[in-house]
């Protein structure tokens, strides 16, 4: 469904992603894993279009991609909940769930509506609060709404930037449980994430990646099983400490 | 909401029977041109206030609605509402050309970008003598007639103008509540988010740049048909600071803001010129922007979101549900 050949992005001086290529298949979700600076934030901007594309290409069901501008992406049917979620504070919880659905003016008033239902249902914590300004939600309930708004586009593809950055350890498995329920659904999700461990249990696959390449790949229970993984991501080994000759 | 209809209406009818007891023309002048600043301080409340631009070149666009309706119906011969039409069709595309590569600027540069525009379109006011006249204006504009009825008198004039503003206000307060509105608002809390959530931001705020710049022709050109005479001196720099004063002391986002501010600023200016000689004798000019400078500091001090959101003090606070 989604191809990714040979991408190069920059920022200034600095590349970012060298070369990355992927596919990922419909219906499916593939968790991002990495250390900072690792070039999984450019890679969800650049599908998101944010980025300028230096080299190579996006094929989103074999049309390309590449070098379109952000709300023609979510036009085409990719939508990103970016980190630190970036909700509109002063709007009401209802007018950020409608502005998700933006570019769907010319569907009918009812389906918008439907869809407005079906998120609060999947975020039953929501409800009640449609009217409140969205700043004055909690981080959990900020993050919910975030990935509400982000589905009111009915993207085919959607992309979660660290849903559970600053949330309590109980928000993050309600997070992580809403996405398993969301994969039932259909919808294909790549979810880039530091909490490695949560993200292998939602994600059928997940990748590495390291300075801007992917240097590791797998489906979810092999990466779980991954010695390298465990090592770098699940801190299940001992850590061994530099000698205290300093 | 029935307060608010009965408010609406003691609002109209109060607007309605004022020139009843106003007997000088004097007064009624005021009035008028407080209407017609009101109708372009509204359309800069939603490019500020709304989609988060600022323009400091807003009086050019006022200008050139006024020069619009000058040149077309004296030189021209143009009937009195085509010209009215052309000075809303005018600055629009001109704001439409312009407003391509000046948006792409923030903040800062696009006010120093919108202000060079501003001086630039005033310079021509003065220069391009052949069609404009030059410093010494352009004469003879005759009085709007609308199907037979004839704006010769300053009451008509008042009633037209404010009726004016009224639709306007009608028609923007659809807009603010509509799905453009909504993201609008978005675009003015987070342009990035907003991208994200497939709003053509670019596109949004060039179509609030052309229709703030449309509601300024369409005062320039009523104003033009109000005066029957322009000059360059009421388009200059001056005027669209003063506009954007009125935007931001009347409060940016608001409904009454543009109203509020635009009366308060004109009124100010009036009150001043008229007290201030009685207090301190034989004070100037100096002395009227002195004390101006100090009430409208005051203002920004107690009230900072401005006097449009002055209703804030009759709302009975939220209580709101602490998780």
């Amino acid at each position: 469904m989604l191809e990714i050949k040979g991408l190069e992005v920059c920022h200034g001086w600095v590349q970012a992603l060298r070369g990355l290529s992927l596919q990922v298949s419909e219906g499916e979700t593939l968790a991002v894993l990495g250390s900072n600076g690792a070039g999984k934030s450019t890679l969800l901007g650049a599908l998101a279009g944010l980025y300028k594309i230096k080299k190579g290409d996006i094929l989103l069901d074999g049309r390309s991609l590449s070098g379109k501008s952000p709300h023609y992406m979510v036009k085409e049917g990719i939508s990103l909940v970016p980190e630190r979620r970036e909700i509109f504070n002063s709007l009401t919880v209802m007018d950020n769930l409608l502005l998700g659905a933006y570019h769907r003016y010319r569907s009918k008033k009812n389906e918008v509506i439907i869809d407005v239902e079906n998120i609060l249902n999947l975020f039953p914590a929501l409800r009640g609060r449609e009217n409140h300004p969205a700043g004055t939600l909690s981080g959990g309930l900020q993050q919910m709404l975030a990935i509400g708004r982000g589905l009111m586009a009915r993207p085919k593809l959607l992309l979660l930037d660290e849903p559970s950055v600053g949330l309590a350890p109980l928000v993050v498995r309600e997070i992580m449980s809403t996405l398993a329920e969301l994969k039932k659904t259909g919808v294909t999700i790549i979810l880039v994430e530091q909490n490695t461990a949560a993200a292998l249990k939602v994600a059928d696959r997940a990748l590495v990646m390291e300075r801007g390449s992917i240097v590791l790949s797998g489906c979810s229970r092999e990466m779980m099983g991954d010695t390298r993984v465990q090592q770098a991501y699940l801190g299940r080994t001992r850590v061994v400490r530099p000698a205290a000759a300093l | 909401m029935n307060k608010k209809i009965a408010l609406w209406g003691i609002l109209i009818l109060a607007f309605a029977l004022l020139p009843l007891f106003i007997k000088s023309n004097y007064l009624l002048g005021v009035l008028i041109v407080i209407g017609l600043y009101t109708i372009i301080v509204i359309g800069l409340g939603i490019l500020m206030g709304y989609a988060g631009q600022v323009s400091f070149g807003h009086a050019a666009f006022f200008g050139m609605g006024s020069y619009t309706v000058a040149v077309l119906t004296t030189a021209c011969h143009w009937p009195t509402i085509p010209a009215l039409i052309a000075s809303l069709i005018l600055p629009g595309l001109v704001a439409a050309i312009i407003g391509g590569p000046t948006l792409k600027l923030r903040e800062l540069y696009l006010a120093l970008a919108t202000l060079a525009f501003g001086i630039l379109v005033h310079i021509l006011f003065n220069e391009l003598k052949g069609i404009t006249g030059g410093p010494s204006g352009m004469t003879g504009i005759p009085y709007l007639s609308i199907g037979g009825l004839v704006f010769d008198r300053d009451i008509k004039f008042y009633y037209l103008v404010w009726v004016t503003v009224l639709l306007v206000s009608l028609a923007v307060h659809n807009l603010i509540h509509s799905r453009m509105g909504r993201a609008m608002r978005a675009i003015r809390e987070s342009e990035h988010a907003s991208e994200t959530s497939g709003i053509d931001t670019a596109g949004l705020k060039l179509q609030a740049f052309v229709f703030s710049a449309v509601l300024a022709g369409l005062a320039g050109g009523l104003y033009a048909f109000y005066v029957t005479f322009v000059s360059p001196s009421p388009f200059g720099f001056h005027t669209s600071v003063q506009f954007v004063l009125m935007a931001v002391v009347g409060g940016l986002g608001t409904f009454w803001g543009p109203l509020l501010g635009a009366g308060l600023v004109v009124a100010l200016g009036e009150v001043l010129r008229w007290a201030i000689p009685l207090v301190i004798p034989g004070a100037g000019g100096e002395y009227q922007i002195i004390f101006f400078g100090i009430i409208l500091m005051l203002i920004m001090v107690i009230k900072p979101e401005g006097l449009g959101a002055i209703t804030d003090l009759f709302k009975k606070p939220r209580v709101e549900e602490v998780q």
